[in-house]
């Protein structure tokens, strides 16, 4: 049979079942099929808190999202064009997300009368025309793999698990993916268990198959690799490249990495990607609380080791009084913040970033912690060698936030030369620091002039021992001071140490194309993606905008104040509700204008874009309009997000 | 094992391997000298007069020299409380951290570094109360630290509530009608959490407590050592009767490992005139008049018994109300493999030689493994 072949610039594919189905997993191999085909692409993992809510209920309905694209893109964009929905669940949960036109193929095996129910759908859907805005492709997908695998002699329930991967197969077709490296991932993964290794290869192949020949498809799609900078890529989620960059930390810095850590969703996936890395000399210690681990990493830090804590929310609450201690001791310490929604065990799986004031002002008394916020998984390399070096350099506990979004979703990352990434110099003190001669004595809070940072001697340092505490220190030499006035001077100067780091920070960029925008939108974190992707609709339906990011929160560059007053409005979109809003109006001055979600998904760019258009309008007192775009730019198509 | 201490616990159990608790720590150079002196710091000593802080301080600071150590990889973490001011006395590396917390800061430092020797100072509220679950989970993993633990069976620092380990009926300023709570008992406690080293000894017993320090340095894995510390000003006279010389033999039951337990005004024949049997009835022990028991039956303590029964039996004889009774010595003392050790090796086994300077190499490997693609 002859297929058509049609060229697309962009795809976004939303793969969703029960929690027992797969769909990470299938999405997490389409994701790499594209990332090693080329594509630039961005995914969105969604999963329910509990790891197997009741089968075939809303509650219990996982999805993974990806956007492919054969052009620069920055969100997991914010409606799906294909959905493959797995039973009604899947299809009931997913639906309200659909543009019309939408492409969505089911599994109609369990579409019986009792999944049906579970999912609140009085008839099935598929009879009806409730869905005669969009292309459905009904297929049995389960029935075709459980007859595709029947030679391996599988429980019908195993053979049906396979269905996940025929899925994969039919869509790996119908896009024009390369096969061989989930070939490769399934021999590998399944290599001890044969039949079920076969089976999982020949559904696979099965789906691809299928699509070559049925006649419900006619089309393939073709979206050409995506032209990036040269290099060598991977797909990355943010929490692998958090762990990676905490190793890098180690080995730039030459210290030993010591985590100390307790499970907590979404960071835990860094504690089990680190404890792979004792060759590294990286020591993982599963504390029995949050604040045993914090403990063990500032024992870590004194002794000489790069301490590094991670966690999400609810473990920075318990964490608070020891990063205290660490402030207070001035001493090098990595609290890794990946954010969820809150408060307290809020939504666990869904992403946030309302813990911004948390680790700017969650400690007792004036206890000044710097910031650093990835705003992309691969970003989250950098991000934490960035923070090694201000933790190391100035002897302070460093707070680095990402999220949820950041943590569990993916992009292709240009992996970084180990020769290019900055050396860090721990700088231990070998010798006494204070008076000449014989009477040379050790301080341990005699500063450096530039830095205002302490010495860090290490234990088995001889001549230098000396003793810290969280009781405040008298200037200098260290010992215990109620002294009035020697407590407002430390309590000053370990505020002008954290403020001096903004000394050692490149200046802001702007990306303001035409120096002519009136308007600045402004974000940290997760949100880089779909703000940029607001930005560029915007600009591209003929308006003018700016856009910045800030990887630092504490200290913000010294730029900042300066950047803000340039333009007659600020936007600065959060999901929160305006903390970073309320920290630039406490310090500037300047009326920020806030747009703040808390839904536990990343802000979606078609939504930013009109915040964005009813700024630009109110700021340069004209009419703007994203949809019909001026003078021949035609439509907004080749764009990140249409939603 | 090779300690000699006064406590007479000392056995090579001659299994393999076994390391004593200070080994991989530097010691002093041959013909070099170190005096309580070198160990005393500058700060000036800021107890109550008359606290029991002090006496184990002074002992501290002159058996810290009999250790052979250098000073410099000697480190003291404390928590909060009047005793937790001890690591400022101090002449080596310490810390004084905060509330109940000091355990998980030692394991930090003694996980990172085997050529320290990290002790943990701590009180009765400190590692019971707020740093329980600390506690309990050092003791579990058996991380080489030696703790130890001021029991003066209040708060002191602030100034005199009663503690997890006052008796119920304790009258204080939070108390006024008395306390309803039920005390921790520190060794029974330890023992529950299979701890590999626990023992209990006295503020005023300069000679006992110094042997059981020396037992417990030389111990590898977490050694818990209870003191019993008078707090004349908040707690005064608690531990009275143990150290009254007209009561303190029948106060006092001491355990000598390998020693029949006897205890009590001793007999014309120089015993003491109690005995330590096991009770037939149950699976305890019975303190009863030594005339009435043969000498085959009075029960030999065993400190290094892989079994802790009898040892948590024994812990039970200690009075939970005023204390007119209590068990001294090292209750138990068994060779564990430590977490610290354990970690260690991991790491020196994935590293399987691996040269430091190949550390770049290595990392560029490491994040250019996977699924890749080049551009060009
Ligand atoms: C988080 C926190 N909670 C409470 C306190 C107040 N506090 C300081 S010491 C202490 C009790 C100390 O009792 P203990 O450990 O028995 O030590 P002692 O003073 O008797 O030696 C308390 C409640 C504190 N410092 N930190
Ligand atoms: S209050 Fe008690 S424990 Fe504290 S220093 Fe005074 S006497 Fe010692
Ligand atoms: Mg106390």
């Amino acid at each position: 049979m002859t297929k058509q072949v049609k060229q697309l610039d962009r795809v976004i594919i939303r793969f969703a079942g029960d929690s027992g189905d797969g769909m990470q997993l299938t999405g997490d191999r389409f994701t790499q099929e594209s990332a090693v085909f080329g594509n630039d692409l961005v995914t969105l993992p969604n999963f329910p808190a509990e790891i197997r809510a009741p089968q075939g209920t809303l509650p219990g309905v996982s999805s993974f999202q990806v956007h492919f694209a054969d052009h620069d893109i920055l969100t997991a964009g914010d409606a799906p064009d294909v959905l493959v929905a797995m039973n009604p669940a899947a299809l009931r949960a997913n639906l309200g997300d659909l543009p019309v036109g939408a492409t969505i193929i089911v599994d109609t095996h369990d579409f019986t009368a009792r999944n049906l129910a579970k999912a609140g759908y009085e008839a099935n859907p598929l009879d009806g025309d409730d869905l005669a805005e969009f292309a459905v492709h009904p297929v049995d997908l389960t029935g075709m793999t459980v007859a595709a695998v029947k030679e391996f002699g599988l429980s019908r329930k195993d053979a049906a698990r396979a269905k996940n991967m025929f899925a994969l197969g039919l869509l790996s077709w119908m896009y024009g993916r390369p096969t061989e490296s989930t070939i490769t991932f399934l021999e590998r993964r399944f290599a001890k268990v044969p039949d079920i290794r076969d089976a999982n290869v020949t559904a696979f192949k099965a789906g691809w198959n299928f699509g070559e020949t049925t006649e419900t498809f006619i089309v393939r799609y073709e979206i050409k690799p995506a032209p990036m900078a040269a290099g060598t890529y991977r797909n990355i989620t943010g929490n692998l490249a958090l762990a990676y960059g905490l190793v890098a930390g180690g080995v730039q810095s030459g210290l030993q990495v010591f985590l100390g850590s307790y499970p907590i969703t979404p960071a835990s996936d860094i504690l089990h990607e680190l404890s792979k890395h004792k060759s590294f000399g990286v020591t993982t210690f599963q504390a029995e609380d949050e604040i045993a681990g914090v403990g063990a990493a500032i024992g870590a830090s004194f002794a000489g080791h790069l301490g590094v804590t991670t966690t999400s929310g609810p473990g920075i609450a318990l964490k608070s009084e020891a990063i205290g201690l660490a402030v207070m001791t001035e001493l090098p310490l990595l609290v890794i913040d990946v954010q969820r929604g809150g408060p307290s065990t809020g939504l666990p799986t869904k992403t946030e970033q309302a813990d911004l004031l948390q680790a700017m002002f969650g400690r007792n008394g004036e206890a000044p912690v710097p910031i650093v916020a990835p705003r992309s998984p691969g970003d989250c390399f950098d991000a934490a060698l960035e923070a090694a070096r201000i933790a190391i350099t100035y002897r302070t506990p460093v707070m680095l936030l990402s999220d949820g979004y950041l943590a569990n979703g993916s992009e292709p990352w240009r992996i970084p030369e180990v020769s290019e990434l900055p050396a860090i110099d721990p700088a231990f003190a070998t010798v006494p620091n204070h008076g000449d001669g014989d009477e040379a004595e050790f301080w341990p809070y005699e500063r450096d002039a530039e830095t205002l940072a302490r010495p860090w001697a290490i234990p088995g340092t001889p001549g230098l021992e000396h003793r810290i505490g969280g009781l405040e220190k008298g200037d200098g030499h260290g010992n215990i001071s109620y002294d009035p006035a020697n407590h407002d001077y430390m309590v000053r100067t370990r505020q002008a140490k954290v403020d001096r780091i903004a000394a050692s920070l490149p200046p802001l960029e702007v990306d303001d194309p035409d120096g002519a925008a009136k308007v600045l939108v402004l974000g940290w974190g997760s949100t880089y993606g779909p703000i940029g992707a607001g930005v560029r609709r915007v600009r591209k339906a003929g308006y003018q905008v700016a856009q910045a990011h800030l990887r630092h929160l504490n200290p913000f560059p010294q730029d900042l104040g300066e950047i803000l007053r340039r333009y007659d409005r600020v936007l600065v979109p959060e999901m929160n509700l305006g903390q970073l809003s309320l920290l630039l109006r406490a310090k500037y001055l300047v009326d920020v204008v806030g747009y703040n979600e808390v839904r536990g998904l990343p802000l979606k760019a078609a939504v930013l874009a009109d915040v964005i258009g009813g700024l630009v309008a109110e700021a340069e007192g004209i009419e703007v309009d994203l949809v019909t775009s001026p003078a021949g730019t035609g439509t907004t198509d080749g764009e990140d997000d249409i939603a | 094992m090779s300690t000699d201490s006064a406590t007479g616990s000392a056995t090579d159990l001659g299994l393999p391997g076994l390391r004593t608790g200070t080994e991989g720590v530097p010691t002093i150079g041959e013909g070099e000298t170190q005096t309580g002196k070198d160990f005393t710091s500058d700060q000036e000593v800021r107890w109550c007069p008359g606290c029991g802080d002090y006496a184990v301080l002074k002992a501290v600071q002159s058996f810290l020299p009999d250790l052979g150590l250098r000073r410099e990889n000697i480190v003291f973490v404390s928590g909060i409380g009047c005793s937790s001011r001890f690591p400022y006395y101090l002449d080596t590396y310490g810390m004084h951290s905060i509330h109940g917390r000091a355990p998980s800061i030692a394991t930090g430092i003694a996980t990172a570094r085997e050529d320290l020797s990290v002790w943990v100072v701590t009180g009765d509220g400190d590692a019971l109360s707020i740093g329980g679950n600390h506690l309990i989970h050092a003791l579990r993993r058996n991380v080489n630290m030696t703790i130890l633990l001021f029991n003066n069976r209040i708060y002191g620092l602030t100034k005199g509530q009663y503690s997890p380990t006052s008796e119920t009926g304790k009258v204080t300023k939070s108390t006024p009608m008395g306390s309803v709570d039920h005390p921790f008992n520190p060794v029974s406690l330890a023992l529950g959490a299979e701890a590999s080293f626990v023992a209990r000894t006295i503020d005023s017993d300069r000679k006992h407590l110094t042997s059981v320090l020396a037992a417990a340095a030389a111990h590898r894995g977490t050694s818990l050592v209870e003191i019993y510390q008078n707090c004349p000003i908040f707690n005064d006279g608690a531990f009275d009767a143990i150290k009254n010389p007209d009561t303190k033999a029948d106060a006092i039951i001491p355990l000598v490992h390998g020693e029949p337990i006897r205890f009590g005004t001793p007999l014309e024949s120089g015993l003491g005139s109690k005995a330590l049997v096991r009770d037939p009835a149950g699976s305890g022990v019975l303190v009863v008049d030594s005339a009435d028991v043969d000498e085959a039956d009075v029960l030999v303590h065993d400190a290094h018994h892989p079994d802790p029964s009898t040892a948590f039996a024994i812990s039970r004889l200690t009075d939970s109300g005023y204390l007119n009774q209590s068990p001294i010595g090292i209750f138990r003392q068994v060779e564990r493999a430590t977490y610290d050790d354990q970690a260690r090796a991991q790491i020196t086994t994935a590293r399987g030689g691996a040269a430091d300077d190949d550390q770049q190499s290595r990392l560029a490997a490491l994040i250019g493994a996977g699924d890749t693609w080049t551009v060009v």
